[in-house]
């Protein structure tokens, strides 16, 4: 028998993995998306276990939407990073910086 | 009654608004039949109340038109209170401003300014006639205040004129300084009182008594005596006693007219009427009283020398002006109000009419106004000659004219009263009479007789002084009367417009006295406005003294008044007919009291440098140093300098790195996982 | 053997989870990433979420990882330049992540959501069928989030257009009808020419 708190604790520790993957990484903006794909397939795991435990589909649900709007989110941003390599010729997170204030 | 009282109030405003707001469409026909007909309506009405209430002996009568606000238990509304000195006030003003105002049609008749002119003067009828026929102080502060704001326009009705604008603020800023008093005043009233109505308070004056009030501390005061003295204050400023003085022989800028109407006969009585008002009041005041006495006498004596040395005709009738209502406040110091209003009445007919006879003068010799130029106008213009030899006769107080009675009342009065000052005050006022005989007859005599000087250029060397506007170009001045001839040729009498009013204002000027005296002085005219306090015995010992005119002239002729006058009256014609070279030896003799007269005392300088100067200096202060540094530099500057250092740290934070942006996030995690962890621990 | 399995594919994530933010070659990060949805997938089905398993990888891996495939082949970025700066800050990172598993291991540890407290569900029959039941729910419970889900994705494709596109090229499609229409004088326009002189 698997308890909860394993998933539980493999969902935390995707998490943490990408979220030093952030920190890390200076150089390449891809990198950085697929760190946010990380988070959210932990997060997604998080539910899914939630939902087999407590017997309640509606995790199942959550996950679904979460799906969708992570491949949306995907889309675009992988649209606007082309937009700025075409525009920066870089995609140098370092080079990214016209948002300091 | 009710519908006299509003027309005789708002005839002269509808007036006034129309010739000035459709000036151009009525045209100045139109602009002062208006008008005129306006002014007639409320003399011919004002006559008829004066008919009913004072022949007729009909009832006070008060009548609250409109309450315009209430603020918790206080009612402010629009009434009209009309008993005995309400109507003799609304006849006078009426009448001087119905003549004045046909005056106007030949002295103003070449005036660009025409309609406006007339809709100025209407609108401050009905001001004056607001403010004499109120029935509650506000109301009466109402009225204050507006005929000041037309005295203002009217003083500088000429605009474009720098003397004018200064003057027309100056008169003005002093008024204001009078008015802080009153409303002071008024404050205190309000506040003690609880009402702003007359009867309201008057009815609470005993019990208003026995109040005092603490205003430095430690120092008790009587109620009534700081209400009254900052309500004199008030008179003061209006009425033009020192030191609030100094704006008046500057109002003589304005035209001719109106330094008839508002400086002479109307608005500068205001004071008067005020103090007169407010008797049940100030008679519970010793202390006010001899302030009254000892501020009138001193403006009735000084400013009497100082006409003595006065070169432009206008300001002479100015400081004869100035030095009348002194006589008037000191009546009112001595509890004789009646006797004070009865010496306004007169005095608004002949100084009317020594202004208006001024005019005709200066119209005559083409805006001259110099007395040093002028001379043998007798043979010219005999009109305006007779009707100022009735002018300055009743004046000075000669028996048988208007001034005899009212003049002689009041130092009758004076010498009656008992309060500490009157002693110095009779004094005060008995050479004053000789002052007076001497200035009005030494310009009589310098304007009407001896040789003719009109080319005379001898008067150069001092025209910088006195008379300010004496080298002003012609084109802006008094206008014509449209006489035709050129610089040259023999002056003219005026015509029918300008004399026809000097001929009316002559007659009250030497019967007005005679008719009122007996019922003002000896039958208590007004008894139900005025109220006199039996310590005050003043009037009584009048009442008692005076049978009736026929009697008075003869008691007067051995009076020590009338023989002073005469005094004053002979010297002049020595000094100015018999020997015209002994006034320059007496000048050279008496160099210097003569140099403080034509100073006027220094008043103007001590103004200019003590008020204008700090006034001036403060604002600067306040504007560089107040504004510029502290509201700009520390506050406004300053505070836009700390955002600025602050967003300058800040911006740290925002360097545009996500993955800082990321971290951020990930110290704000977690921070809220050590806070669950610590809950989760216990 | 449920132990087995489910160690295994966690280990396999964590590992590839790993590798995709330590490897130098993004196209290298986006297969282990695959790798890591895959061994998701597995847990997945470990949960009985049955659906969403395979959904994963046919839709999230197939589509999404293709597309960050494609992306990172189309973009032509200097890889050695990619490498600076990582040594430098990898002991920060590396302590924030630990501290922060530790963190979270303390919030989620079998502590609060052991066994003991949640206990673990019957197994399902062997005809339980996943997606049924999530389809019922979908379409009667979740009905509206699921119409503004797929409103999301149309924004998405729109968005993604929009954003891209630089606008149509201008193509020359030939149009017969008129080229058979066309006069000589629309062609050709005579310009006076002294004649040549052939001498």
């Amino acid at each position: 028998m698997i308890p909860l708190s394993n998933y539980l604790v493999l969902g935390a520790v995707l998490f943490c993995l990408s979220v030093a993957g952030i920190f890390i990484n200076r150089k390449n903006v891809i990198v950085l998306l697929m760190c946010i794909e990380l988070m959210l397939l932990a997060v997604n795991t998080n539910f899914i276990a939630f939902s087999h435990f407590l017997g309640d589909l509606t995790g199942q649900v959550f996950v679904f939407f979460i799906l969708t709007v992570a491949a949306a989110e995907s889309a675009i941003g992988l649209a606007i990073l082309v937009v700025v390599f075409r525009n920066r010729r870089t995609i140098n997170v370092v080079d990214l910086n016209s948002m300091k204030g | 009654m009710q519908t006299a009282v509003l027309v005789i109030v708002l005839a002269p405003l509808l007036g006034a608004i129309v010739a000035g707001l459709f000036g151009r469409q009525v045209g100045r026909a139109g602009a002062h039949w208006v008008t005129i007909l306006g002014v007639a309506a409320s003399f011919l009405l004002s006559a008829w109340m004066f008919h009913a209430i004072v022949l007729k002996g009909a009832e006070p009568f008060e009548w609250s038109l409109y309450r315009w606000a209430s603020v918790g238990t206080l009612d402010l509304e629009i009434g009209f209170l009309v008993d005995r000195l309400t109507v003799t006030m609304m006849v006078v003003v009426s009448f001087v401003s119905l003549m004045v105002h046909i005056y106007t049609i030949g002295y103003m008749h070449d005036d660009p300014g025409y309609q406006r002119f007339f809709s100025y003067i209407a609108l401050f009828t009905f001001s004056m006639l607001m403010l004499v026929m109120s029935n509650n102080f506000l109301q009466l502060f109402f009225g204050w205040e507006a005929v000041g704001l037309v005295s203002y326009l009217l003083i500088g009705f000429w605009y474009t004129r720098p003397t004018a604008i200064y003057a027309n603020l100056k008169a003005f800023l002093v008024n204001r300084v009078g008015d802080f008093g009153f409303l002071l005043g008024i404050a205190l009233v309000l506040m003690y009182a609880g009402s702003l109505n007359y009867q309201e308070v008057f009815a609470q004056a005993p019990e208003l008594a026995r109040q005092r009030v603490s205003i430095v501390a430690g120092q008790e005061w009587m109620l009534l005596t700081v209400v009254c003295l900052l309500l004199f204050v008030g008179a003061m400023g209006k009425s033009a006693q020192m030191p609030l003085h100094v704006w008046l022989p500057d109002s003589m800028e304005g035209p001719t007219p109106i330094s008839a109407l508002i400086h002479a006969a109307t608005m500068v009585t205001a004071g008067i009427f005020m103090v007169a008002r407010m008797s049940p009041l100030f008679e519970h005041s010793d202390t006010a009283l001899n302030v009254v006495l000892v501020v009138g006498s001193l403006t009735a004596f000084l400013m009497g020398l100082v006409g003595l040395v006065q070169n432009d005709i206008k300001r002479v009738v100015a400081y004869s002006t100035l030095s009348q209502l002194g006589y008037m406040t000191v009546a009112l110091g001595a509890s004789a109000y009646s006797v004070a209003i009865f010496h306004l009445m007169t005095h608004a007919f002949f100084k009317a009419l020594l202004f208006l006879g001024a005019g005709s003068v200066i119209i005559a010799l083409h805006h001259e106004q110099d007395i040093r130029r002028m001379g043998g106008l007798r043979r010219y213009m005999p009109i305006t000659w007779i009707t100022c030899l009735i002018g300055s006769l009743a004046l000075i107080g000669f028996p048988g004219m208007s001034g005899f009675y009212s003049k002689d009342a009041i130092i009758e009065a004076v010498h009656h009263s008992e309060l500490p000052a009157a002693h110095w005050a009779y004094l005060a006022v008995l050479s004053g009479v000789f002052v007076t005989a001497l200035y009005s007859f030494r310009m009589f005599f310098l304007v009407f007789h001896g040789k003719p000087r009109l080319d005379s250029h001898d008067a150069h060397g001092h025209h910088a002084h006195g008379a300010r506007h004496a080298g002003v170009p012609h084109g802006q001045d008094e206008s014509h009367t449209g006489h035709g001839h050129g610089e040259a040729g023999p002056p003219r009498e005026s015509p029918a417009v300008v004399t026809a009013p000097l001929v009316l204002l002559a007659i009250p000027s030497i019967l007005a006295g005679g008719i009122a005296a007996k019922a003002i002085l000896k039958d208590g005219f007004f008894d139900g406005s005025i109220v006199v306090h039996a310590d005050h015995q003043a009037v009584r010992v009048l009442a008692e003294e005076f049978h009736d005119w026929k009697a008075a002239i003869v008691h007067g002729l051995t009076a020590t008044p009338t023989l002073l006058a005469v005094a004053g009256l002979v010297t002049a014609w020595a000094l100015y007919l018999l020997w015209p070279s002994a006034p320059a030896l007496l000048a050279k003799a008496f160099a210097w009291p003569r140099l403080v007269l034509e100073r006027k005392y220094g008043f103007d300088e001590l103004n200019e440098f003590l008020f204008g100067g700090g006034a001036r200096g403060t604002g600067e202060v306040l504007s560089r140093v107040g504004d510029g540094v502290v509201i700009d530099g520390v506050g406004v500057n300053g505070a836009a300098r700390l955002v600025g250092w602050i967003s300058g740290k800040l911006r740290w934070l925002q360097s545009g790195y996500l993955y800082h942006y990321a971290f951020a996030m990930i110290i704000g995690v977690l921070l809220l996982l050590g806070y669950f962890v610590h809950g989760v621990g216990r | 053997m449920e132990q087995f399995i489910f160690w295994a594919f966690a280990a396999m994530l964590v590992f590839s989870a790993c590798m995709v933010i330590t490897v130098r070659n993004p196209v290298h990060a986006v297969l282990f990433l695959v790798v890591a949805f895959v061994a998701s997938s597995g847990l997945w089905l470990l949960l009985e979420a049955e659906f969403l398993a395979i959904a994963l990888v046919l839709v999230y891996v197939g589509a999404v990882m293709v597309l960050f495939l494609f992306v990172v082949m189309m973009l032509d970025v200097n890889i050695a330049r990619l490498r600076e700066g990582f040594i430098r800050y990898l002991p920060v990172g590396a302590a924030f992540a630990v501290a922060t598993i530790v963190a979270m291991g303390l919030v989620v540890g079998s502590a609060n959501f052991g066994l003991e407290r949640y206990a673990a569900p019957a197994r399902k029959a062997a005809d339980y069928n996943n997606t049924a039941e999530l389809g019922a729910l979908l379409y009667t419970k979740f009905l509206y989030p699921f119409e503004i889900a797929g409103l999301v994705l149309l924004v998405a494709i729109i968005a993604a257009i929009a954003l891209t596109m630089r606008g149509t090229r201008q193509v020359k499609n030939p149009k017969p009808e008129r080229q058979v229409e066309v006069r000589r004088e629309e062609r050709v326009r005579i310009v006076k020419m002294p004649p040549e002189r052939r001498t």
